[in-house]
């Protein structure tokens, strides 16, 4: 098929093809190139390699189920897409969330958001030939990942952050894993600053290339670092607060001139604050009381037992299942029934496993939040919300016709407007200079083609 | 048993040995699995441990192909063109449930596992696979290439 580029090229410029299995296009864009020499004349991106139909699959599925495929929009910070579709289903549904689900939350925010930054500026530093700030970097996000992994069970793809709270306690040893965490990181990112900061092939790629004014961001649509890069102060984190964050102590930084480097400087800055969020918010979380009494059982075992005995004495269930801890749910999970649900016996969490295991009522919730065309049912209508994800504003539209699953869900994905302007980016600038650009972007495909 | 095959079995163990121990790898990173892909070859996990630590980003310097991610439709035809850009002896891991499988991802747009497209010597299942699981494959792999019948034609043998 004949391309917009190839239509308009002239007879004597040379068409060059970059990706989509470039290592710097991250398997999934491509650019086509017409070039002069190495100036760049004109520039066409293609998108949709990784289109996997997210949006439409969400069609077909409850607003239980659909949860996971948020995890894979931007992989990079799963758990900021699941809090992005909970609070839209939160305040589609109207329900409040307990104080230690929110500080938990903002916890798992910040930790993402780290590793987010860290996987960006590693792979662009990488494309740069900086092959140690790579290591280094990655092995920073080791340590964020364990936190995150000792408590949600997966290091990536979590599914933790569930709608109406969070799926389990931390982890009881979290605090010892999150100190090593930040510790970590802050000497990463001082090895990295001295490695890069004046590092005059950095700098030379990076100053001065990949400009963008503040006005030419904001009509294109660009949120999050990169618009700050450019001087604008706009983080939602500040401008619309959720959770907790107008009770945190933290800054919004900014660029001056909106290029590559800018870019990098706002997101080096922004991790530095996120780890200020860390510890303001390790001091909020209160340690949980030790859950005590009778050893842990199997399900099976659980039957069995309840059968046996049908009074008070509680029955604790092994913490691998959702909400065995019962006695914690109270603090994780919300016991809020939105009135939209009706006479349906379940709210809009799933009900304790101890229940479902030994009562008779627990059972029947169990299954009416699980059965088709029963679970969550929230009133018709629309919703937007959106949170502060890795690379931007990340939104969630989610339209209701009163069923068990929706209508449409469209995703504001940030990359998909940063991207849009790469072309006027790159044009008239060098081929070498597409790499930084493009990685300083920190383009995740699963959310630009969704 | 003549002398011939006694020689010929000594020289594909060593050519095994070295094969499996020089495998330079060409990773096809699409999706969320890259991830996992990047930890497993960084300091933590350390691929290089295997003797797969080095990268080649051209098809035609590579021995092992990763398939690292949701491959879909409009991306079928640059994985099949890259597959048959690499030389022979060449061998192929599905890295992930999408590439496996097509993963949760059963819809119009998504090719359900690489192997309709082309030949697989490894499936690593996992949704990412976690690094360890990753050496493992890998280690499974290694086995294949040690334990793997040279194609004797170009010696003149039937």
């Amino acid at each position: 098929m004949e391309t917009r580029i190839q239509r308009e090229a002239r007879p004597e410029s040379m068409l060059i093809n970059m990706g989509p299995s470039h290592p710097a296009m991250h398997g999934t864009i491509r650019i086509m190139l017409e070039l002069d020499a190495e100036r760049i004349l004109n520039a066409e991106v293609e998108v949709g390699y990784l289109h996997r139909g997210f949006e439409k699959t969400c069609e077909n599925k409850t607003y239980f189920n659909l949860l996971p495929y948020t995890d894979r929009l931007n992989y990079v910070s799963p758990l900021i897409n699941n809090l992005g579709y909970a609070m839209t289903m939160e305040k589609m549904l109207g329900v409040g969330v307990p104080e230690r689900a929110q500080l938990i939350r903002v916890l798992m925010s910040e930790l993402s958001r780290i590793s987010d930054h860290l996987t960006c500026l590693a792979a662009m530093a990488m494309e740069c030939g900086a092959f140690t700030v790579f290591l280094y970097m990655m092995k920073a996000r080791e340590f964020l990942w364990d936190v995150i992994e000792f408590t949600t069970g997966a290091r990536m793809t979590t599914s933790y952050i569930r709608i109406g709270g969070v799926r389990a306690d931390l982890h009881p040893d979290w605090r010892g894993s999150l100190a090593t965490a930040v510790r970590e990181t802050r000497r990463v990112l001082k090895d990295v600053s001295g490695l890069l900061d004046k590092n005059s092939i950095f700098q030379g790629r990076t100053r001065g290339v990949g400009v963008i004014s503040k006005e030419d961001a904001l009509s294109y649509g660009w949120t999050g670092p990169c618009l700050r890069s450019t001087g604008i102060p706009y983080d939602v984190r500040k401008a619309s607060p959720y959770l907790i964050y107008d009770k945190l102590d933290f800054e919004v930084p900014v660029g001056e001139f909106g290029d590559n480097f800018d870019r990098y400087r706002v997101r080096m800055r922004e991790m530095e604050q996120s780890l200020r969020l860390l510890e303001q918010v390790a001091a909020l979380i209160p340690g949980a009381a030790p859950i005590t009494g009778e050893p842990a059982i199997e399900p099976a075992e659980a039957i069995r037992v309840s059968r046996r005995q049908k009074t008070a004495a509680r029955i604790r269930l092994s913490p691998n299942l959702e909400g065995s801890e019962k006695a914690r749910y109270a603090d994780l999970m919300t016991s809020d029934r939105p009135a939209a649900l009706g006479s349906t016996a379940c709210g809009v969490v799933v009900p304790p496993k101890e229940d479902t295991y030994t009562t008779m009522e627990g059972l029947i919730s169990h299954f009416l939040f699980f059965m088709n065309g029963h679970g969550i049912r929230p009133p018709k209508g629309d919703v937007y919300f959106s949170v502060e994800g890795g690379n931007g504003e990340v939104g969630f539209y989610v339209v209701s016709d009163g069923t068990d699953r929706p209508y449409r869900l469209h995703l504001r994905a940030p990359c998909f407007h940063v991207v849009s302007a790469l072309e006027q980016l790159i044009k008239g600038r060098l081929l070498a200079d597409v790499i930084p650009t493009f990685g300083s972007m920190n383009i995740i495909a699963g959310e630009l083609d969704r | 048993m003549s002398g011939l095959d006694f020689l010929t079995t000594r020289l594909e163990m060593a050519l095994g040995w070295g094969r499996k121990y020089s495998l330079f790898h060409y990773p096809f990173i699409t999706a969320c699995c890259g991830m996992e892909y990047m930890s497993a070859a960084c300091a933590h996990f350390d691929i290089d441990r295997f003797g797969a630590g080095l990268t080649r980003f051209s098809p035609r310097q590579a021995d092992l192909l990763l398939v690292v991610g949701t491959v879909t439709h409009k991306l079928a035809p640059v994985l099949k063109t890259v597959y048959d850009q690499m030389l022979e002896p060449k061998w192929v891991i599905a890295f992930g449930a999408c590439a496996v499988s097509g993963g949760i991802y059963q819809n119009y747009a998504v090719v359900q596992g690489i192997d309709r497209i082309i030949p697989v010597d490894v499936y690593i299942p996992g949704c990412p696979p976690r690094p360890e699981t990753v050496l493992d494959g890998l280690m499974k792999l290694q086995d294949k290439i040690q334990h793997q019948k040279q194609d004797w034609r170009w010696a003149g043998k039937p």
